[in-house]
């Protein structure tokens, strides 16, 4: 069981670069946020499944909860932010 | 026994959506079909994973925490989608058509 979950933390292991280009090569501010808020939810599942192989699914379950609400606030305040910044921000 | 299976294939159809996200971020052509396409994989894929690392568990604590996350993030990421898409529109980001120029397809 422990190898389809260090199978799976390599699958998304190995999807973080492709979120990283998009972020890096992303032409508009936009493309470099959604390439960061696909890094963040890939990561979220990250946690929960190196608690899975762990054996400390406890711990790292909160650890992701967490991080996923500080996602959620961040990309509010990313948001709401871009947009009174108007055009400029293209 | 079922239960492993069962929970083999979630797993396994989850990390294919989070693939499909991968390709969609780099193969689309605009900011707005990107964020489509990573909005709704993004989730799909995290609950299908979610749900089959909660299975085996049974009824505990943990599954039932899993399943907490399971139902924020299927909250949580289509609204974090949403918000940016808005942002984007509203700073004046207009939309890729066939008329456009130069797509920002790279």
């Amino acid at each position: 069981m422990t190898f389809l979950h260090l199978a799976a933390l390599a699958a998304i292991l190995a999807l973080f670069p492709v979120f990283l280009y998009r972020a890096a090569k992303g032409p508009t501010i936009f493309d470099r946020l959604i390439g960061l808020n696909g890094i963040a939810s890939k990561s979220i599942l990250l946690l929960v499944l190196i608690g899975a192989v762990t054996g400390h699914t406890g711990m790292f379950i909160d650890l992701s909860l967490g991080y996923g609400l500080l996602n959620l606030v961040g990309a509010l305040a990313i948001g709401k932010y871009l947009e009174s910044k108007g055009a400029r921000a293209r | 026994m079922i239960l492993q299976v069962l929970s083999a294939l979630l797993i396994t159809g989850g990390i294919f959506f989070l693939t499909c996200s991968a390709v969609g971020a780099i193969r689309l052509p605009d900011f707005y079909t990107r964020a489509h396409a990573l909005g709704m994989t993004d989730t799909l894929g995290t609950l299908l994973v979610l749900l089959g690392l909660a299975l085996p568990l049974g009824f505990s604590l943990e599954s039932g925490k899993l399943l907490l996350l399971a139902v924020f993030i299927f909250i949580a990421a289509p609204t974090a989608c949403h918000i940016f898409v808005r942002a984007a529109f509203r700073s004046g980001l207009k939309p890729w058509t066939r008329e456009t120029k130069d797509p920002s397809h790279d």
